[in-house]
């Protein structure tokens, strides 16, 4: 196994963690402010990469369709919080769970009406296409190298939003007494369609971003978004530290058990079998790894402590 | 001397730099209604969560008959003998009064694990808890939802709870709060005649109930007991004052 | 409450005449809607126990839905191949008797529920719907990867499995077998929701401070709820498989667990009938506007969010109106 190929999968893995980190961070403030369990996050992933496709099919423009995806995903998370979500803040879990449940039937379905189920395709632009040379020689493509980086700028852009911004402090504040900053003035619902509209936008960049890569296609936002509920669950609800640290430790685990797994199989089992079975053991992998860590922290790595 | 039915030594609780609970010992004997008092903040609902299981002390030991209960579950010490009441009504809502009871019968009684006969038809169980209902006066009030009871009924509901259990000793947080004149000269008449089956260890604020009920007195402020006696010695003791009302002379 | 059980005298009283009905007017095609109403009831039921009764949001029941299922196939498939199960350490052979089937699918079920119960009581609210919903997402993509069985293709069961004294590929007869296990669950259901176990199991989900200090274990009532409601579903998957001789990863699947929540909210948890009017109604609504439209999700999913928000008592609540929990 060259030591090439194993950083390249590394970097895939960072790349993979990185998007899942843009889903992952809108669910633990939704849930961390909220105290909102969002099964919806997947159908917000869901429009910006369709977004993303339908204004890139449009106008040629993949900045256009990177702007649109975060428009139209913070515009749907936002009327989707004040038609539907905004009831559900003082209600239990399971009703915040069914509820948008139905919002992801609801989405799918409404989606596939209007665009079909054949996948829509989204082209990686000319200028980010190709492959880099890294140093030590190794060829990495530009456009995965830009996605690990447009990750840890939010990630930091999310970090000085939260700890230097008037926002942020409202944020935090949010999530450690609600009833209390409501006391002190703060405008609560008006916050409360910020955060979510900023959870949704993030959704809906990550959406098109990957969809560049992957297909754009109805359902491809909930297997992403339970993998980012894997996250915020090893990471702690409300940390995005955790998020961040969660999502690397899930897409690395993913990337590095779906490639080596398999090798490991093709010892012993014939081709075919030995991807199937190894790529599917590589997703389980992850739960493994979730439930491992719920054992021994019941709240997370960075939860608050029950 | 009999030995104390319950008793907590040099109970010791810190939450950060908060001294909760300091170097705290109580004791409660049979037959007496030993009541612990204190200003708000004083730290009686942190004492009742370590003597009832819910926190464990940093230090010091919880007895119970003698033996040392400190590191045990609130669950095992209910089984030994603990009926608690709570502050804050910890009740199934949405089930009715009776409902509520039987919960303290099958409790008393340890069969949880009866699967396909019906709780409707076990007489002993509904003796049980019909009896305790019968003793606070909820016995009309059986069928009502408790959600729909008033405060008071709320109360009585809880001391019902904790009779069927009949428990060596009663640990009650603030069973007169919230309730009207009325309804505390009922429950104080009661829990005088409750004395003689298990002593009580009573939390209160209701200083009329205090001064009626109780055989010692102890004074929790800023988690330190200032002084324990009886209700005279309380009340004339000037540290007690001062604790309340403030030095002014 | 008379409403409650008038309604609940009435959804049984339907569920058994539509397939009578349907016998004698020819329409198998009916009789299947109905056994598939029926089965999907009992995976309801099973979820209930633990849902309604117990308080836990399980997003992952689908684990013993296809666990019952995969049971099921499995032995089918040895028995129709001639091959055994196993051969060390000691010989087992397939089957397709129903009832030895049935026994399997319970216990490994109940065997699943018991360790995922394990782990997954330790957390509790979100955390544990999340651990649940992974525990089923493991089992997905385990039968993914099995290959032995199907993998991601499923397995294909040729005839359905035999019941003594019945010739059960009549779908009248299948019928009558589901409907008989719904209804003896349905008893037994009801029996443990008024027996000292249910009370104490209610007040648990309600007070579970309230029930240390009586000096029971809410952890353990919780765990007991948590693999009886594990086992009714496992048998619900076993019949499921065996009503479409088919059994494939989509019974694990995340949607699954979602779909048997719905038969249980659309009806009013912790209502004794309330899972049988949710899977019918949920029946009716596929059979009746997935004819209509091919989007019939939609509908659905505005049907689930209008009762989420404004009918939390499900349809039962909204008929039978505010139950005492129980006479």
């Amino acid at each position: 196994m060259s030591t090439i190929l194993i950083i390249e999968q590394i970097l895939n893995g960072l790349q993979s963690g990185i998007m899942l980190f843009l889903m992952a961070a809108g669910l633990t403030l939704i849930f961390g402010v909220m105290g909102l369990i969002n099964l919806a996050h997947g159908s917000l992933y869901m429009i910006g990469a369709f977004a993303a496709a339908s204004v890139a099919g449009l106008t040629g423009s993949f900045a256009l369709a990177l702007i649109a995806a975060m428009a139209a995903a913070a515009l749907a998370g936002a009327l989707v919080e004040m038609l539907v979500i905004r009831r559900l803040y003082a209600t239990d879990h399971l009703d915040q769970v069914l509820a948008t449940f139905a919002l992801i039937l609801i989405f799918s379905e409404s989606t596939r009406w209007a665009f079909g189920s054949f996948p829509l395709f989204l082209d990686i632009p000319n200028y980010l296409s190709g492959p880099v040379t890294l140093p030590g020689g190794i060829q990495y493509p530009l456009y995965r190298l830009v996605l690990i980086c447009v990750g840890l700028l939010v990630a930091i852009g999310l970090g000085l939003l939260i700890t230097r911004t008037r926002i942020g402090i409202q944020i935090r504040a949010g999530e450690n007494d609600r009833e209390m900053i409501a006391a002190l003035g703060v405008d609560i619902s008006k916050l409360y369609t910020l955060v979510f509209a900023l959870g949704a936008a993030l959704a809906g960049l990550a959406g098109a971003l990957v969809g560049a890569i992957q297909s754009v296609q109805v359902g491809m936002g909930e297997p992403v978004l339970i993998l980012a509920f894997v996250v915020i669950v090893i990471g702690g609800i409300g940390s995005i530290k955790g998020a961040l640290i969660g999502s690397l430790l899930v897409g690395l685990t993913d990337t590095l058990g779906g490639v080596f797994l398999p090798q490991l199989f093709k010892l012993f089992m014939e081709p075919s079998a030995a991807q199937t079975s190894g790529s599917a053991l590589a997703s389980m992998a992850i739960y493994v790894l979730m439930g491992a860590i719920l054992i021994w922290r019941p709240t997370g790595l960075f939860g608050a402590r029950a | 001397m009999t030995d104390p039915i319950l008793a907590t030594h040099n109970l010791q609780k810190s939450f950060g730099a908060l001294k909760a609970t300091d170097n705290v010992s109580i004791d409660l004997y049979p037959g007496e209604i030993h009541a612990v008092i204190g200003p708000n903040g004083a730290g009686k609902s942190t004492l009742i969560a370590q003597i009832c299981g819910e926190l464990k002390p940093d230090a010091g030991r919880v007895e119970l008959l003698g033996q040392d209960f400190t590191q045990t579950s609130t669950l095992t010490r209910a089984k030994a003998g603990i009926a608690r009441t709570f502050q804050i009504s910890a009740l199934a809502m949405e089930d009715t009064v009776l409902q509520n009871v039987l919960l303290g019968a099958v409790g008393a009684v340890g069969s949880p694990w009866r699967f396909l006969r019906p709780v409707f038809a076990d007489k002993a169980l509904h003796s049980r808890a019909n009896d305790a209902l019968q003793r606070v006066g909820l016995k009309d009030d059986a069928a009502r939802r408790t959600s729909d009871l008033s405060h008071g009924q709320r109360r009585q509901l809880e001391v019902a709870v904790a009779l069927t259990l009949e428990p060596k000793a009663f640990v009650m947080d603030e069973p007169m709060a919230g309730l009207g004149a009325e309804g505390s000269k009922t429950l104080t008449s009661f829990l005088d005649g409750l004395r003689d089956e298990a002593p009580i260890l009573l939390v209160e604020h209701d200083m009329d109930a205090v001064f009626a009920l109780a055989d010692r007195i102890s004074v929790l402020v800023y988690g330190q007991i200032i002084e324990t006696g009886t209700v005279d010695q309380i009340r004339s003791s000037k540290a007690v004052r001062e604790a309340y009302l403030g030095s002014d002379t | 409450m008379m409403r409650e059980r008038y309604l609940n005298g009435l959804v049984l009283l339907l569920l058994f005449t539509v397939p009578l009905w349907a016998l004698i007017n020819d329409q198998p095609f009916t009789i299947t809607l109905a056994t598939r109403a029926a089965i999907f009831a009992l995976a309801a039921v099973g979820l209930n126990i633990a849902l309604g009764l117990g308080g836990l949001v399980s997003l992952g029941h689908a684990a013993f839905f296809g666990i019952g299922g995969y049971a099921m196939g499995i032995l089918a498939y040895h028995a129709q191949t001639y091959t055994p199960v196993m051969e060390v350490p000691f010989v087992i052979d397939g089957t397709k008797s129903m009832p030895v089937i049935w026994l399997v699918a319970m216990v490994t079920s109940g065997l699943a529920a018991l360790l995922i119960g394990l782990l997954s009581l330790r957390t509790t609210g979100v955390y544990f719907i999340m651990i649940t919903l992974a525990f089923g997402q493991m089992f997905y993509f385990f039968s993914i990867s099995w290959i032995a069985y199907g993998g991601e293709d499923g397995l294909s069961i040729y005839i359905r499995n035999d019941f003594p004294g019945l010739n059960t590929l009549v779908p009248i007869n299948f019928f009558a077998i589901c409907f008989t296990i719904l209804c003896l669950v349905l008893l037994i259901n009801g029996l443990v929701a008024r027996s000292p176990f249910g009370l104490a199991l209610n007040a648990a989900r309600q007070a579970p401070q309230r029930v240390q200090t009586v000096g029971l274990d809410p952890q353990r009532l919780k765990l007991a709820a948590f693999v009886l409601s594990g086992v009714i579903t496992g048998l619900a998957g076993a019949l499921f498989a065996d009503l479409n001789r088919f059994v494939s990863p989509t019974m694990f699947s995340w949607q699954t667990s979602g779909e048997i929540m719905i038969f249980v909210i659309l009806g009013g948890t912790a209502r004794l009938c309330g899972p049988v009017v949710g899977a019918v109604v949920f029946v009716m609504l596929e059979h009746a506007l997935g004819g209509l439209s091919e989007y019939w999700h939609i509908y659905l999913g505005a049907l689930l969010l209008l009762v989420v928000l404004f009918a939390r008592g499900g349809l039962v609540g909204l008929i039978a109106g505010r139950g005492v929990a129980h006479d």
